[in-house]
């Protein structure tokens, strides 16, 4: 008795630790439940299994799309795309946010432009890309890089903003001149900032790839479940969602791999 | 060679309001070579501001500081920096962290580790040179910030309150182990503290801050012998110093504080 009074207000208390194998429970009990709702409001007739198929018809059809080779193939373009995209946003975004928040003179020179852009809906300019570039890959990573981009100079600007002056003055009492500075302290500081921003920006961006791919494209996983819906085929979107948030799960553990492995020092304890 | 004057200095702030604060008026000072000076002071008298205006990371209003007669202009490695808040690089271990200084000026390699193990076990660091600051306690940190500015060789070590954030048993600890430095090392020490006791304790002159505008208001001349030992802060004579510091630092507190309302 007091054992359960004492479980219940251990589970109630803000930031109380429980044992992994409690966690290890609810996490499983909480993801089967939703299996169960699934199963049951498919298999119990509940809906209508044309709009939402139950498990094992959607397990067919990963199984048919992969045979087939157009899971692969599509999920293969959503992956070039988004990396495109993505890496030459970051490429850029990276040295010119660190600048932004560190020297006045860039910030002043961009902050106008970028806040005004940031909040352009992404998807309002597609129209005007598709008049520009025409519907191929260079759009979709227009629309990807475009979407991210601005995001991800504003964040990286902030990560820089919040160094410490106290770092720097530490450099400066040392004799670090203005280049030794920027080199060896502004941009090891960073690091751990820019990982987080990418990690946080790269799920945005599989949401404009896939806004992109449902607008016009002629592959991708978004043209999958585009094509699948035309057809009434929604085992098939199911997996195309399935497959989406598969990869993203993944390129998040990768993001949190390589900073733990890169960034020892940061690693919380 | 390491001796500081301090000539006519005064900082003003622009505050948005229409006077500027005065934060430091029409001070001077000369800290001679080799000489452990201690400024103490109610909080926000400004001696914070000094420090970093020797350390040349912010400009004086009217007046200026010299080294050896040269006019301060920037920071440079000649005068050292301790900080309140440690300041260590996260991402370098405590060795490379005392290395830091000594690689910017590209010395051999060798030569760098060297020197920082020397004052990694100066400060009684050694089998903690390959932990990373967030695996160091307060006291340990401050030590490695103590050894990083030794192991640069600077004509000054300016220290900006360095034991104000440990608990009163580490600073104690941390109070003997800079004075043991001092004695051996022989540097010049601009120690800012509003800690009576830390400042009679480690001090061979201690000057005593008015609160804003600051000015030195008394200069103390603490000829305890060396080595110190913590007794000696139940002697007569110490007692004696700091009810004189206490008395005039009571009132400019006060004074402080009827102005702040």
């Amino acid at each position: 008795m007091a054992g359960g009074r004492s479980l219940i207000s251990t589970l109630a208390t803000p930031r109380r630790e429980i044992s992994p194998g409690l966690s290890l429970g609810i996490s499983t009990a909480v993801t089967l439940a939703i299996l169960l709702f699934w199963c049951l409001i498919t298999y119990g007739g509940l809906v209508d299994t044309t709009f939402c198929p139950p498990p094992h018809q959607v397990a067919k059809a990963f199984w048919t799309t992969l045979m087939d080779g157009s899971l692969l193939r599509n999920a293969w373009s959503s992956l070039v795309v988004i990396n495109l995209g993505f890496f030459l946003s970051s490429i850029i975004a990276i040295p010119l946010g660190i600048m932004m928040g560190s020297f006045r003179v860039v910030q002043a020179a961009l902050e106008p432009v970028v806040n005004f852009t940031r909040y352009l809906p992404v998807t309002s300019m597609i129209p005007l890309l598709i008049l520009w570039i025409g519907i191929g890959i260079e759009e979709k990573i227009a629309v990807i890089f475009i979407g991210t981009f601005f995001q991800q100079l504003v964040m990286f600007a902030d990560v820089s903003a919040q160094v410490p002056n106290e770092l720097f003055n530490a450099a400066y009492t040392l004799g670090a001149k203005k280049r030794q500075i920027v080199l060896r302290v502004l941009l090891p500081a960073t690091l751990p900032g820019v990982i987080d921003t990418l990690r946080v920006t790269m799920g945005w961006a599989w949401t404009y790839l896939v806004v992109a791919e449902l607008v016009a494209s002629s592959s991708g996983l978004g043209y999958m479940s585009m094509q699948a819906m035309r057809g009434l085929h929604a085992d098939v979107i199911f997996v195309a969602i399935l497959v989406i948030g598969f990869l993203g799960l993944v390129t998040d553990e990768i993001f949190k791999r390589l900073k733990n492995m890169l960034l020892p020092w940061a690693r919380s304890r | 060679m390491g001796t500081v004057t301090v000539e006519n200095l005064s900082l003003h702030f622009a505050t948005g309001g229409a006077t500027p604060v005065i934060a430091l008026n029409n001070l001077s000072m000369t800290i001679p070579d080799k000489q452990f000076a201690v400024i103490v002071g109610p909080s926000g008298c400004g001696k914070s501001s000094l420090l970093d205006i020797i350390a040349g990371l912010r400009d004086p209003t009217t007046g200026d500081c010299r080294l050896d007669g040269k006019v301060i202009h920037g920071p440079a490695k000649e005068r050292g920096m301790v900080f309140q808040n440690y300041s260590l690089f996260p991402w370098l271990t405590v060795l490379k962290n005392v290395e830091f200084g000594l690689s910017l000026q590209g010395k051999p390699q060798r030569e760098i580790t060297e020197r920082a193990r020397h004052y990694v076990n100066a400060v009684g660091l050694s089998s903690f040179e390959n932990a990373y600051p967030n695996q160091l306690s307060g006291g340990m940190k401050q030590r490695v910030a103590i050894a990083r500015s030794l192991a640069n060789d600077p004509e000054v070590i300016l220290m900006d309150e360095p034991f104000g954030a440990l608990d009163s048993q580490t600073r104690v600890v941390m109070q003997q182990l800079l004075l043991g430095i001092w004695e051996k090392e022989h540097k010049t020490i601009l120690f800012v503290t509003h800690d009576i006791d830390e400042a009679l304790y480690l001090g061979e002159v201690v000057y005593v801050m008015s609160s804003r505008p600051g000015r030195i208001i008394d200069t103390i001349a603490v000829d305890f012998a060396h080595p110190r030992s913590y007794e000696l802060s139940t002697e007569p004579a110490f007692v004696e110093l700091k009810r004189r510091i206490q008395h005039n630092l009571h009132a400019e507190v006060h004074k402080a504080l009827s102005t702040a309302a």
